[in-house]
């Protein structure tokens, strides 16, 4: 016959309710703090789907919550039409795609010589790339824009034309040009990561290359290139969707070409005289869901490389 | 005859080439627009045709700002201000969202989607746009009078009531009530963080598991050390990222462009910078001497 700490004692040992309690407490409360920031992410968004499809006459009707009563794709029509959707989606598509290409070959050259074609001075260089994220934007901005609407490349341009100069200011070569030489939206980072990236792939490899005869494009373009998807997945990413939200360069370069992050600025005037500001808030908003819709579907496709990329680009340790 | 060049020279040359690009674009959109924009903060511009005259005029910019420029020592106070509380709510956040994420669980996949979310919403255009009408629209269609579900009334005269200083208690309200917007600004971060959390070795939680390391001690010993490193990063990239979403960024264009005194506009670009790169070398001094580098 035991005693009754004994029966006590095995039963810990064999349930450890201590144990089992934290665990449990910890999984309920992880539970619901993970969805209650999902919830906080997901509702402004459920907010506008909701708001967007809404007719007028719900909108001071108490019994309607979250799903419209009187389903309606009027707000819809009215907000491409203010914000000139297509055009602008078609001017921002080719901005985000043409720079997110071009900077993605002129970081990957520049970085490439950075982790491995040293020369004298590519630290100074390096340095100053590194400088280039630090310096706010707006230091620059004006020399920036004057560069750009009196453009003259050092003189050349003026001397095959005559002209002084020309005006780039409201076409897209500014975001080409600032791209293709990796001084568009947030290069600096490209560039580090690239070379992050490269200085991990072993450098064996490119020995072998050199052994069997590749010169040194054959090697990056063949050898280092499909080595580095990762790092490219990670740049393509993150330039594209950061050149579709950018509004500081599109608002300073463009100002008649019309583009998603300005066209909602100006949305607001477009709309012109709607009485109703509550109505006048349900457009804006459509407008808001519309500029979002192709980034959204996008990352439907894509979310997954977003997660993954990071975490093997090497941009970490 | 022509000499062959060693390896080593045609590997700088390559270099050289490839950089070219790049050094174009840092002279003719870096250097010299930052040596313009400086001399256009001492003098005064004014455009004529097929160019603009600059007129040198001194500090004159500068005084003006401090002594009788209604506007910028608002908006930079308040511009730095809000990055000195930001960043490290920010930090906290996304370190804490991270280690959840790290985490196993049903849904994981689904979790880290919606968390990432913001990372491609972040436009600053739809930030502009004011959300809080928007809400109150749908809470005056609706009937329903709780608008002020996201506040923190409570826990604020709970905090009060117990003694802790009115300082700490608004600050940590605050980011309760702005949580949405901390969020939306940590999705990088919390990325980093995550990436770090992969990179850290298992077999060094193995070995302080075999020690008899509770998860706290596990945490705070081995996993917040090898993240310090991605600490500083993201300090770094948290402040950096405040640039373009402040009301110091709007005075700034608009004293270039609506009112057209570019030297004025410069001068508080160059100030800002001044002050942000103080902030930048204070906080990476600070947090690079807490820091502990694994190899």
């Amino acid at each position: 016959m035991k005693r009754p700490a004994a029966y006590a004692e095995q039963f810990i040992i064999r349930y450890n309710p201590a144990e089992r309690a934290k665990r449990w407490i910890w999984i309920v409360l992880r539970a619901l703090l993970i969805s209650g920031f999902c919830f906080i992410i997901l509702f402004p968004l459920f907010l506008r789907l909701s708001v967007a499809f809404r007719s007028r006459v719900d909108i001071y009707d108490p019994t309607v919550l979250w799903i419209p009563r009187n389903f309606t794709l009027e707000n819809v029509e009215k907000a491409i039409e203010a914000m000139q959707y297509v055009p602008a989606t078609l001017n921002t598509f080719a901005i985000s795609a043409s720079t997110t290409l071009i900077q993605l070959v002129s970081c990957a050259l520049a970085a490439y010589a950075f982790a491995r074609l040293k020369f004298r001075g590519s630290g100074l260089l390096f340095g100053l790339v590194v400088f280039t994220i630090v310096v706010p934007p707006q230091t620059i901005m004006i020399p920036l824009y004057l560069t750009y609407r009196y453009f003259d490349l050092f003189g050349l341009i003026g001397l095959f034309t005559g002209k002084d100069s020309v005006n780039l200011i409201d076409t897209f070569w500014p975001f080409l040009i600032s791209s293709g030489t990796a001084m568009g939206l947030k290069n600096g980072l490209y560039i580090y990561i690239f070379r992050q990236f490269f200085r991990g792939i072993p450098k064996e490899i490119e020995e072998a290359a050199l052994v069997d005869g590749a010169g040194v494009i054959r090697t990056f373009y063949r050898i280092m290139l499909p080595n580095a998807v990762p790092a490219i997945v990670t740049v393509l990413l993150f330039s594209f969707v950061w050149q579709w939200n950018d509004s500081y360069y599109v608002s300073l370069f463009l100002s008649k070409v019309k583009v998603l992050s300005t066209g909602l600025m100006g949305m607001g005037v477009a709309i012109g005289g709607e009485p109703d500001p509550v109505y006048f808030s349900i457009l804006m908003n459509t407008g808001v869901l519309l500029s979002m819709a192709p980034l959204i579907i996008l990352y439907l496709f894509v979310q997954r490389y977003f997660v993954e990329s990071v975490e093997r680009t090497g941009l970490v340790g | 005859m022509k000499k062959r060049l060693t390896l080593e020279q045609t590997k700088a040359l390559w270099g050289v080439i490839f950089c070219i690009p790049l050094m174009t674009g840092l002279i003719m959109l870096f250097i010299l627009p930052l040596i313009q924009s400086f001399r256009f903060s001492l003098s005064s511009i004014e455009l004529v045709e097929g160019g603009f005259d600059v007129v040198y005029q001194g500090f004159g910019h500068y005084t003006e700002l401090f002594t009788s420029n209604a506007d910028f020592p608002r908006a930079l106070a308040e511009a730095v201000v809000n990055m000195v509380v930001n960043v490290p709510i920010i930090i906290f956040f996304s370190l804490f969202a991270a280690v959840l994420l790290n985490q196993k669980f049903r849904g994981r996949a689904l979790a880290r989607a919606i968390f990432f979310l913001p990372v491609i919403l972040a436009s600053s255009a739809i930030a502009n746009i004011d959300v809080s009408s928007f809400v109150g629209a749908l809470t005056s269609g609706s009937g329903s009078d709780e608008s002020n579900a996201l506040q923190s009334f409570e826990l604020k005269k709970m905090l009060l009531e117990s003694g802790i200083s009115p300082v700490f208690v608004n600050y940590v309200t605050g980011a309760v009530d702005r949580i949405y917007e901390i969020i939306s600004l940590s999705g990088v971060q919390i990325l980093i963080f995550l990436a770090g959390l992969q990179s850290i070795s298992p077999s060094l939680y193995e070995a302080s598991k075999i020690e008899g390391a509770t998860g706290y001690e596990t945490f705070w010993k081995v996993t917040f050390p090898m993240l310090s490193p991605l600490i500083l990063t993201n300090t770094v990239y948290s402040i950096i990222d405040s640039f373009t979403h402040n009301s110091i960024n709007e005075l700034i264009s608009s004293t270039a462009f609506k009112l057209f005194d570019f030297g004025l506009s410069a001068a508080m670009a160059w100030v800002y910078f001044a002050v942000v790169a103080f902030i930048l070398a204070t906080s990476a001094w600070f947090i690079s001497r807490k820091v502990f580098y694994y190899d």
